[in-house]
């Protein structure tokens, strides 16, 4: 059984955004992509194309990619103007070539945002997710000191909505997409993931206090309730996430003002 | 010859590693700060490790080669992670997965080491949920279990069709607390290119920045590899295209030794290739033969559509002949299964190489909204990628390179045979044997990073004096490094004709081909010829554009398909080496009338543990004798 849009080829011309270093100043350089098949995955498609212009002594397109199965959230480029492509709910490595038509012009450039400087052509730096998580996106839990896990049942539907918004890839499409490159929805499903479970309880405050400060030092942009994140999310982890942690922000805050903040707020043991 | 002492614990089997715990040294919580320790690749074995090391005290140094220590491949395991815990009161025990796990191995693993695994993955479901990872959970708040090869019991634990990433997760947020605690130096972008031995002790790494092509010396009191398989030997294969062997063929090349390097696993239920083009497989989890039921036309040739043939010319391979474990057969023998199917001219698809994994009847007994639950993720994947919905038609699946067993030369603390030098999780070779049942990988990964390697890295560091690590400007460093930029050089300045992917491909089909899910003495005798063949080509030819000092893919990629062509050979004259069959080591020349693996227990009851002789010299096979006190090697049935 073959699906029918096995049986032909087509060409298309890419629109790439070439640039050399984080200095260099980039620009759009066009390529052919000719015979291919729609049953190519985007970014092999980039493969082939890398190969030719290998062959004609151009050096290929820096594009970063790993898993290729949407999971490991490394792949990352803008196409056609949107992030991971015209699929709804797909990174771009899950977008496949039968997406687009003969003869197409598909615009590639890297996520754009102030907080994700361009390492090299399509490649960008998304250092500050991590430094983000590492000011409090966690539950401390020494290995060795764990009580039996089902000491502490965890009604079904918690266990649900947290996994939903644990399912993040870190990608971030959704600053990509967002005209104030904002990190909310990012932050915001670590904060509930971790926030929804009674495992989380013991450093909600400090957790969600010290990821936003951390995410506002970094250069994100402020949220206006768009819900561009959201629609770009390759697993489409909910904007709800982010009136949570609003929430949650509140509370903390005004907690703190009341009782003195714990002593390390900056994250990492005690 | 390198002497493979494996250190296993004397006692009773239940005891040896509550036994070996008391035994074994400490270090005291003052001098842990002044032992530096370095761990490469974050995957669940690197985080772990990592994160607990610096819990205890220790100075770590983290590398990965990724942009973010989450990115590690461990986060594509799909199906779940096995515990003893027996909350199904389904009859499970430690034993049971002892038994279970080394029984599916095909008996090629060390019993205390696989007895470890089964005792510590009750703690690993614990330490997980402690770091609030939101593994699948029954109406009543408990945690709910399914079913996987090989076991006939419920005990295998997931986040939906996720749950190595969730784990991976879990074990990335303890390394970023230790981070953000500055007790873990944190490397990204950093690609292990070689290891520095000192006074024959590993003593550090040479490091290259993969966005700015700096190379660094690291010092360090000891090294652990946690850098996961090497089943892109194979070009297509269900790993990352990042995955490489680089950082364990490095060790070998310094003498670490590489056991049993042709058991490699082949998993069962892939999406079939589709074109040459192609760059990756990707796997169906396990968790559908809960299940889809796999079957092909009884007919060789039929090309109907699947609903146009009927029940009766229907093959329901795998329940006809292994009727005690069914759909749940393990992985070895379910994607022989498949082979032996195609080969008979009985495979679905364009290209024939294709069984269907049919869920109509798990959609009628269901109904379709509870098997969307639980493998709705899984049905999305397969129809991004087929443009097929399989929940009107069944599945296409056919076997793909998933996992390889074989790895680095461990003992039982999981040293190698270079002092100091520690191998984790997929990287090493100890607890698989000759297949691994799914849902194992998950749990050995974290068992040695969160529970072994805290305990057996004192061991050794008790040993070493206090700051008594060599300078970064020691020869050995220096010559290190010499011999990385002198790699450089050769792959830049080669400009040849070839993109590096033309020889990935090339090896990969010689490896499909001749050391893939049946091996033969012909076959993997054409191999030894054409892959040094193929080195010679891709040492004349290959073109590596671009320069040293910059982000450079091709170069990156050249540096690891060159690693491959080495390694290839060595499976290669393993299998040949290795004249039985055994779990994922299929030797035609050696099997039953029905076609299962015959093993040689006499002659081949062993570790097979590789040295590195030198350029173009032929490696010496060490080996290690697989004792087994506690347990008869018998003939596996799954029947």
């Amino acid at each position: 059984m073959v699906a029918a849009s096995t049986l032909k080829t087509f060409s298309v011309t890419l629109r790439v955004w070439r640039q050399a270093g984080p200095a260099a100043t980039g620009a759009f350089v066009d390529y052919p992509a000719k015979d291919i098949s729609p049953d190519m995955s985007f970014l092999e498609m980039l493969d082939v194309v890398n190969d030719e212009l290998t062959a004609k002594g151009i050096e290929p397109i820096a594009f970063a990619h790993d898993c290729r199965e949407g999971i490991c959230g490394t792949c990352s480029c803008t196409i056609n103007g949107k992030p991971h492509g015209p699929g709804k709910g797909i990174a771009t490595c899950q977008t496949y070539m039968r997406s687009f038509n003969d003869g197409d012009t598909i615009v590639v450039e890297p996520f754009r945002a102030r907080a994700f400087p361009v390492v090299k052509d399509l490649v960008t730096d998304r250092a500050a997710f991590d430094k983000i998580q590492q000011s409090g996106g966690f539950i401390t839990a020494r290995a060795g000191s764990a009580p039996d896990a089902n000491a502490l049942p965890i009604p079904k539907g918690d266990a649900d909505l947290a996994m939903d918004a644990a399912q993040c890839i870190g990608c971030g499409a959704c600053v990509a997409a967002c005209k104030n490159a904002s990190a909310m929805l990012f932050v915001s499903a670590k904060v509930g993931h971790l926030g929804l479970l009674p495992q989380g309880q013991a450093e909600r405050d400090r957790r969600v206090l010290a990821m936003v400060n951390t995410m506002d030092t970094l250069g994100f942009g402020s949220c206006t309730n768009q819900y561009e994140c959201s629609a770009a999310c390759p697993k489409l982890i909910s904007h709800d996430f982010i009136a949570r942690m609003n929430r949650d922000y509140l509370t903390a805050s005004l907690r703190s003002a009341f009782k003195p903040a714990p002593a390390n707020t900056g994250g990492g043991a005690a | 010859m390198a002497t493979l002492d494996s250190k296993i614990p004397s006692g009773p089997l239940a005891e040896k590693w509550r036994k070996h715990k008391t035994e074994i040294k400490l270090v005291n919580p003052a001098n842990k700060r002044k032992y530096e320790v370095i761990v490469v690749g974050a995957g669940l074995a690197g985080s772990s490790a990592a994160s607990s090391l610096a819990d205890l005290g220790y100075k770590v140094k983290c590398f990965v080669f990724h942009d973010s220590p989450r990115r590690a491949h461990s986060i594509a395991a799909q199906g779940g992670i096995n515990a003893a815990k027996n909350y199904q009161n389904d009859g499970d025990s430690v034993h049971r997965l002892f038994y279970d796990t080394l029984k599916g191995g095909d008996y090629r693993a060390r019993e205390a080491n696989v007895h470890r695994l089964a005792e510590v993955s009750v703690n690993i479901i614990d330490q997980c949920v402690a770091q609030g990872v939101p593994f699948a959970r029954e109406y009543g708040g408990l945690l709910a279990n399914r079913s996987f090869g090989g076991a006939q019991v419920s005990r295998t634990f997931y986040a939906r069709g996720q749950t190595g990433q969730q784990l991976l997760l879990g074990a990335y947020s303890a390394l970023s607390r230790m981070v953000g605690a500055g007790a873990v130096d944190l490397h990204t972008n950093s690609e292990m290119l070689d290891l520095v031995v000192v006074g024959g002790q590993a003593k550090g790494v040479i490091i290259r920045n993969l966005v700015t092509g700096e190379i660094t010396r690291h010092s360090a009191d000891a090294v652990i590899l946690a850098t996961g398989g090497y089943g892109n030997v194979f070009n297509l294969s269900t790993y990352a295209r990042g995955s490489n062997a680089t950082a364990i063929w490095r060790a070998y090349k310094r003498g670490a030794c590489m056991a049993n390097p042709c058991y490699t696993q082949i998993h069962p239920t892939c999406i079939p290739v589709s074109g040459d083009y192609q760059s990756k497989l990707t796997l169906m989890s396990e968790s559908l033969r809960n299940d889809g039921r796999i079957w092909a036309p009884k007919k060789a040739g039929d090309t109907r559509a699947p609903a146009a043939i009927p029940e009766s010319e229907r093959d329901y391979y795998l329940e006809r002949l292994y009727p005690s474990f069914g759909n749940l057969a393990p992985r070895d023998i379910a994607s022989r299964a498949a082979k032996r199917v195609c080969d008979e001219g009985r495979g679905v698809g364009s290209t024939g190489l294709g069984v269907y994994l049919d869920f109509a009847d798990a959609i009628k007994r269901l109904g379709e909204p509870a098997v969307r639950e639980r493998y709705g993720n899984l049905f999305d994947i397969y129809h991004e990628i087929t443009a097929e919905s399989a929940y009107k038609a069944p599945m296409r699946i056919y076997p793909a390179v998933h996992y390889t067993m074989g790895g680095l030369w461990v003992d039982y603390n999981l040293m190698s045979n270079i002092p100091g030098l520690f191998v984790l999780g997929e990287a090493n070779f100890s607890d698989h044997g000759a297949n691994r049942l799914g849902a194992s990988a998950l749990m050995q990964g974290l068992a040695d990073g969160y529970f072994v390697i805290p305990y057996t890295i004192g061991d050794y560091l008790a040993g070493q004096k206090p700051g008594s690590r060599p300078a970064a400007e020691a020869p050995e460093f220096q010559q290190a490094e010499a011999n990385v930029r002198g790699q450089t050089t050769r792959f830049l300045a080669t400009k040849g004709k070839q993109p590096v992917s033309h020889f990935h491909k090339k090896l990969g089909k010689i490896m499909w081909d001749r050391c893939g899910m049946a091996r033969t003495k012909a076959g993997l005798e054409a191999a030894l010829q054409e892959i040094p063949a193929l080195r010679e080509e891709f040492n004349a030819s290959v073109n590596v554009p671009g320069s040293a000092d910059t982000l450079n893919q091709s170069l990156e990629q050249a540096g690891r398909v060159a690693d491959f062509l080495d390694l290839g050979e060595l499976m290669c004259r393993d299998a040949l080496t290795r004249e039985e069959s055994c779990g994922g080591h299929f030797r035609e020349e050696h099997q039953y009338p029905d076609g299962e693996c015959k093993r040689d227990d006499e002659k081949f009851g062993h570790v097979a543990a590789w040295e590195y002789q030198g350029e173009g010299k032929t490696p010496v096979r060490n080996t290690e004798a697989l004792n087994y006190e506690f347990t008869k090697m018998s003939v596996r049935n799954y029947k």
